[in-house]
């Protein structure tokens, strides 16, 4: 930063709009892909809890493994067998998605009242029946708010895969902010990212609470 | 509305827990239930009912023997079609919280794939005959319901598909006692219009007096220790253990199974506001009666008018009248009809219909009568039919 130059520039972040907006939607996209990921590979462990309950147990240790390391030890870790790649950069994000998500989908299931689940039997659902039709339903509200953490924290999260070259709003907030001493990118990166963090929270937390009428009239 | 009930016959069915050698739970049980009629297996915990209960929709399988209904080995058909085909009804009701009243009660039938315009008919039916209003009830959810509705729920859930039979696991053991009594009642009158066959699962002894045709009492390690109607039980238990088990107010239980109209009533002299004084003493002199019964236009009992008390010749108004006589129905039992009558001290109670019109008068004689006859309660098949 240049002696004079005002702290933060608003007529930078104005001719930038362009650039923020590409900012985001990459931010976005590697936030999604982990996510999405994530979930798939987190509701196939909770599957397998559903089904062998003495698993949870090592599955959850080895979550909280990966969830404990450094985010950058891991990219070191990981750049040379997977490269300075998109790949790499999800791996990471993932591993951290898997501890918060299982611990949700498996709480989520086994809060399931065991009347309904007797009820359920006793009705005649088949097994994968009683899974789709009642337990994910009545679990939906903790798998959400499962979903809700991962998201937000691998929003946060994000911003360091710059490091490798993937980082979305991170590139304004080291790259351009730090490394060019810019501060108004940085300031703008963090701002873009709590605001993009908050959104997407209350966005998943209307569309919970619209798939899950039957949860309010729990208050009522 | 038309259904079918089915026989249900065990046949010396035995399940162990566990390894060889493991203790019985139930033991060599053999027992054939009638088609239409409520079997209530009861005995203390451990007695092996609620086994008994699940090897028939095997939610449990059993060790060995068989288990029939209509003839059919339910082991024939894959446990979930099975389960399909028979109603299922346990003490904390078990509704689904994420479907609504409507949805709840159109589980079995969507499983089984019937049309919509079917299942919504059918649900529309069944919450008029638990006497849920659908208007009012079909979207909730079950948060929004009080116990006794989703008890309610429950019933109309388990009737849905029409099942033959109908298993019901402590059903009312979660609400109070008042609201019990209230449910189980709702409960025989919904059974004399489906006419399922029943297998009630309870702990309670008057509850199995109370909802019976028959009952099996099963001791410790699921031994069948007596099963008969509840009368013949109570008139002569099997063994020490089920005397011991049906209680020493066995005679007084055996009046809970006896309703005011298998009594023949009296009939009270009747007078009515406005008729003169010296009229009603001349009818009264007539017969010899020292009271008539006062009733308001639409023939409802209003009080008691001593013939000593009818001076003069004005007209007869209400406040001629002492109140006092408990009113009760054809269907009080004459357990609660002896305890209404000892509770308000009075000798007579006044029988009324369900426009609480005058039907007659009861005594605490007749009672009494009724209890030293054994054949007046001896007649199980005219208690709800």
């Amino acid at each position: 930063m240049s002696e004079g130059e005002p702290f933060f520039q608003i007529g930078w972040v104005i001719d930038n709009v362009d650039m923020l907006v590409r900012r985001v939607g990459e931010h976005m996209t590697v936030t999604v892909i982990a996510v999405g990921a994530g979930f798939v590979i987190s509701f196939g462990l909770a599957l397998l809890v559903r089904r062998y309950p003495p698993a949870y147990g090592p599955i959850l240790a080895v979550g909280s493994l990966l969830y404990a390391i450094p985010s950058i030890a891991l990219f070191v870790l990981l750049i040379p067998i997977t490269g300075l790649s998109l790949l790499t950069t999800e791996i990471a994000l993932v591993s951290y998605t898997l501890v918060i998500l299982v611990r949700n989908i498996v709480t989520g299931l086994r809060g399931v009242p065991a009347e309904v689940i007797e009820a359920a039997r006793g009705m005649g659902y088949s097994d994968a029946q009683r899974l789709w039709r009642v337990e994910l339903p009545i679990a939906m509200p903790i798998i959400v708010a499962g979903v809700r953490i991962a998201t937000v924290t691998t929003i946060g999260l994000v911003t360091i895969a710059t490091l490798i070259g993937m980082g979305g709003l991170g590139y304004l907030i080291v790259n351009i902010g730090v490394q060019r001493r810019f501060p108004t990118a940085t300031i703008t990166g963090i701002i873009i990212v709590v605001l993009l963090s908050t959104v997407v929270d209350l966005g998943l937390q209307a569309l919970q609470r619209r798939v899950t009428p039957w949860a309010r009239a729990r208050q009522a | 509305m038309t259904s079918s009930a089915a026989v249900v016959r065990l046949e010396h069915l035995s399940k162990r827990y566990g390894q060889e050698g493991g203790a019985l739970a139930v033991s060599d049980l053999s027992l054939e239930i009638p088609a239409g009629e409520i079997c209530v297996l009861v005995g203390p915990s451990g007695c092996g009912k609620t086994t008994t209960m699940k090897m028939i929709n095997r939610l449990i399988e059993p060790t060995s023997g068989r288990i029939t209904i209509d003839g059919e080995d339910v082991m024939a058909l894959p446990a979930v079609e099975l389960r399909r085909r028979i109603g299922y009804v346990i003490q904390q009701v078990g509704l689904f919280p994420h479907l609504t009243v409507a949805e709840n009660v159109a589980v079995v039938p969507r499983l089984l794939r019937w049309p919509a315009a079917r299942v919504t008919a059918r649900v529309e039916e069944l919450l008029n005959l638990v006497r849920l209003e659908p208007a009012t009830y079909r979207d909730r959810y079950p948060a929004a319901l009080s116990g006794g509705e989703r008890q309610r729920v429950g019933v109309a859930r388990a009737l849905a598909a029409d099942p033959p039979l109908m298993l019901m696991d402590e059903p009312f053991g979660a609400v109070d006692p008042i609201l019990r009594d209230r449910l189980q009642n709702e409960f025989l009158r919904l059974q004399a219009q489906v006419r399922k066959t029943i297998v009630f699962v309870t702990h309670d002894v008057d509850e199995a007096i109370k909802m019976a045709d028959r009952i099996a009492i099963l001791q410790r390690g699921g031994v069948l220790a007596q099963y008969d109607t509840p009368n013949a039980i109570l008139a002569a238990p099997a063994t020490d253990f089920v005397e011991h088990f049906v209680g020493a107010d066995r005679g007084l239980k055996r009046l809970s199974l006896a309703r005011v109209r298998d009594l023949e009533l009296e009939h009270p002299i009747t007078a009515s506001e406005g008729e003169r004084r010296g009229d009603l003493r001349q009818r009264l002199e007539a017969v010899g009666a020292d009271y008539a019964l006062l009733v308001d236009a639409q023939q409802r009992p209003v009080g008691w008018i001593s013939r000593s008390d009818l001076q003069g010749d004005d007209p007869l108004t209400a406040e001629d009248a002492t109140p006092g006589s408990p009113t009760l129905g054809p269907e009080t039992t004459l357990r609660d009809a002896l305890s209404t009558m000892l509770s308000s001290s009075v000798q007579l109670g006044v029988v009324v219909d369900e426009r609480d019109a005058v039907i007659g008068l009861i005594s605490v004689d007749a009672i009494s009568e009724a209890l030293r006859a054994p054949q007046a309660t001896d007649a199980p098949a005219t208690r709800r039919r």
